[in-house]
């Protein structure tokens, strides 16, 4: 059982890092729009030429 | 709107940004299609000096960052304007800054209870299979204190809505239903600290986490519903687009948006253009329509010196009125001491979901109590009897009744949003479905706000088409009921207008002329009944005199008798004269219709009915109305109403026709059934498993799939609402499928 050792840590480690990334895209405002994004891959306008 | 000529002050709205940047959100209309945000995003990225444009596809709002130096608002919303879109500048309103602020929180909480509950329940599941086979008790142990560790301080986080709310609700001396939820979750967590501490088999930590989650997610849905319906009703308030004409100090006039105008400010009322703010008329004197104020069809005539109020239609002279506050004795003052007074009894109103919890709690409190006591009478140690009846408080803890209400309301909102109706108040629904008697006000409810043409079919229809073409170059109210006919929208080149007389055109060579009996050389037409309105028509050697009335909405006969056929009592309770009042009333087979009521007598008549043991509902526009709206069990207006009005409305429906009040009562008669099942619902699952969990047989693992069956299973039924019929109409289907629209009347208005 010695293995839980690092295993249990990294299995929290991977928690809450996506659990900062969901705090980081909320803080982004990446969900203020849930429709458009749908439509805005389709377009090529923001591909800095 | 405005010609491009005068200058209009946006600076209220426009925010500075870094690097000598500005930035300003714009409501936008006109949006039907994700290929506009494109084209719109495109269209303004192309404008110099313009930084960033960005469309908001869920709320229809526009942000905009320029150079300050390069560009200025006017010209952006000019550029936008020439792409086909109209944009109003826009600022979230504080409700809705507060709305937004506690979505994102409900959001951070469920993440951190979401994260909380899987890592905990990966730990549960290893622990529950492991007392099955063979796990050690140091692992158990470990386990158990890792949960803890995730458990407490999610909890302690995520667990913040209802804590608070709790506290709240302590303090003011009536425990809602977070109470025992806190409760709950609380000593869940004190008793898998001590179990743990004792090295335990059982610990609820994921009971807990879980409990949380589900409850949060029934918050979170519940507020986005809110968010989003307050975000379209703020669209809208904007798109209206009121723009005041204030006098500067130079004496020149700025347009401004009607929201800037303080008490003390000059402003000038052009004719056909309805008065921005309550005021005096300082100078000018001009016919108005107050229909929107007090319910009265026919015009009166003003002069300097005398009281206007916001939402009047200034006919035909132009005035300088000075801006004031709601000043001692004016009507506005009166109406809004009544609406004072008669929101009182609506705030009595006890929530469907509270009014379970009063009930609940005891019980819940006193069985867990008891079982406590039972299992020491029996024998039992202190510990196993403590553990017992936690975990009674555990399995009872309203997972399914707290998700019950929320989850019919989401449903029933998202409904009643699609069908262009928006909620005020979250228990609008459980009220509304309560409802026996409908009181409708009469001008600008039962008919139409604005007046149209009522005699169309007895014209010939090339003259009228000639004639409404041409009045798509005036702004005379009369002249814009005309308008709204035409076919070809196109107005005539060279038109003339003539000040206080009419418009004049050259048409194939011809002299088309609309406006006054004297300007067009017509004879005098008897009109049909004393409000209806006339404007005169020449085209060369044809003569034709168009009546003009506020018609009755185009569903309102066969709405009312959908109403009555269901059961409904119906009444008119109007401030227009009872001669009025009358014709309508009896088109519409109502018995109960009176005329040239106060609010205060609006009041009486309402309180009346309620002393008759009726649950009302008053449907109404005006000001005069607001009062009876606040004072009614529930309320209901149209978009056009008055603000005032809006104010206290329940929901606000956006559509010309009525048929919307039948939809908002049947959607809540539908969720209130629903509510109930699902209260139903959540007290067979006690009654299963309480005895279980007085037994002693409950473990975590017979708690947590509890919790989440019954709290699947409400939300299901939940789901099983059916909406509002779809009807083959063009106008509600415009309505549904773009709620931030305004439909094409308002358009042209």
């Amino acid at each position: 059982m010695n293995v839980l050792i690092y295993l249990v840590p990294i299995a929290l480690a991977l928690g809450i890092t996506a659990l900062f990334a969901f705090m980081w895209s909320l803080k982004n405002g990446q969900y203020e729009d849930s429709e458009g994004p749908a439509h805005r891959i389709l377009s090529d306008e923001d591909v800095k030429k | 709107m405005n010609d491009g000529l005068e200058t209009i002050d946006f600076s209220s709205f426009v925010r500075p940004a870094e690097q000598g940047r500005a930035s300003m959100d714009l409501a936008l209309d006109g949006v039907d299609c994700a290929a506009c945000m494109d084209d719109i995003e495109r269209t303004m990225a192309a404008v110099a000096g313009v930084v960033s444009a960005r469309l908001n596809l869920t709320t229809y709002r526009l942000r905009l960052i320029w150079e300050a130096d390069k560009t200025d608002a006017s010209a952006l919303i000019n550029a936008l304007a020439k792409g086909g879109y109209r944009a109003y500048p826009f600022e979230q309103s504080r409700v809705e800054q507060e709305e937004t602020r506690r979505t994102q929180w409900l959001l951070k909480c469920l993440a951190v209870a979401g994260f909380a509950s899987m890592n905990i329940m990966l730990l549960s599941v290893s622990v529950w299979s492991g007392n099955a086979t063979d796990i050690t008790p140091e692992t158990r142990d470990f386990f158990h204190w890792l949960s803890a560790l995730i458990a407490l301080p999610a909890a302690a986080y995520a667990g913040q809505p209802f804590f608070r709310s709790a506290l709240a609700s302590m303090r003011a001396g009536k425990l809602n239903m977070d109470f025992p939820i806190s409760l709950g979750i609380l000593l869940a967590l004190t008793m898998s600290v001590v179990e743990t501490a004792l090295h335990g088999q059982e610990a609820y930590f994921d009971s807990a986490v879980m409990l949380l989650l589900f409850l949060l997610a029934g918050r979170y849905l519940d507020q986005a519903m809110r968010k989003r319906t307050r975000a379209a009703a703020g669209n809208l308030a904007a798109l209206k687009g009121e723009m005041a004409q204030r006098v500067g100090a130079d004496g020149a006039l700025v347009a401004v948006p009607v929201g800037v105008l303080k008490a003390g400010d000059q402003i000038f009322v052009r004719p056909g253009d309805r008065i921005p703010a309550d005021g005096v008329i300082l100078s000018g004197s001009s016919e108005i329509d107050t229909s929107l104020v007090t319910g009265e069809t026919l015009r009166a005539r003003v002069g300097s010196g005398a009281q206007v109020y916001a939402g009047s239609m200034n006919f035909d002279g132009a005035l300088s009125v000075q801006v004031t506050a709601a000043g001692e004795g004016t009507m506005l003052d009166e109406v809004a001491r009544l609406v004072e007074k008669a929101g009182e009894a609506r705030s009595r109103y006890m929530r469907l979901a509270d009014r379970a919890a009063r009930v609940y709690a005891p019980i819940v409190h006193v069985t867990a109590a008891s079982t406590l006591v039972f299992w020491l009478l029996m024998g039992a140690g202190a510990h196993h009897a403590i553990i017992i009846a936690i975990s009674v408080l555990i399995i009872t803890c309203p997972c399914a009744l707290a998700l019950a209400v929320p989850a019919v309301q989401v449903v029933a909102a998202g409904h009643l949003f699609r069908a262009g109706i928006f909620l005020n108040n979250a228990d609008a629904l459980e009220r509304l479905a309560e409802i026996d008697t409908i009181v409708f006000d009469k001008t600008g409810t039962l008919t139409l706000p604005d007046p149209n043409v009522v005699n169309a079919w007895a014209l010939e229809p090339d003259l009228l088409q000639r004639a409404a073409r041409l009045a798509l170059s005036s702004r005379h109210p009369l002249a814009l009921a005309v308008s709204r006919l035409a076919v070809d929208v196109a107005p005539f080149d060279q038109v003339e207008e003539v000040t206080g007389a009419g418009v004049r055109a050259l048409v194939d060579g011809v002299d088309l002329r609309l406006g006054s009996a004297e300007f067009c050389q017509a004879q005098t037409h008897q009109p049909s009944s004393p409000d209806v309105s006339l404007i005169y028509l020449r085209f060369g050697a044809r003569q034709a005199a168009i009546e003009i009335r506020q018609s009755l909405r185009p569903d309102a006969v066969a709405t009312m008798a959908g109403l009555r056929q269901r059961g409904f009592d119906l009444h008119i309770l109007s401030g227009d004269r009872p001669e009025a009042v009358e014709p309508l009333a009896h088109q519409l087979a109502i018995a109960q219709a009176d005329g040239g009521m106060t609010p205060a007598q609006k009041i009486a008549a309402i309180e009346a009915l309620r002393a008759q043991g009726r649950k009302v509902l008053m449907v109404g526009d005006g000001i005069n109305d607001a009062p009876a709206l606040a004072a009614a069990y529930a309320s209901l207006s149209p978009i056009t109403a008055a603000d005032l009005a809006q104010a206290q409305a329940d929901a606000v429906f956006l559509s010309d026709r009525l048929a919307p009040v039948a939809h908002a009562l049947d959607l809540a008669r539908q969720s209130r059934a629903l509510m109930r099942q699902n209260l139903w619902i959540a007290v067979i699952y006690n009654a299963f498993a309480v005895p279980l969990a007085i037994a002693g047989y409950v473990t975590p693992l017979i708690a947590a799939a509890a919790m989440s069956g019954s709290s699947i299973i409400v939300t299901l039924n939940a789901l099983r609402m059916r909406g509002v019929a779809r009807e083959a109409s063009p106008e509600r289907a415009a309505n549904s499928a773009s709620p931030f629209s305004l439909s094409a009347r308002e358009h042209r208005a």
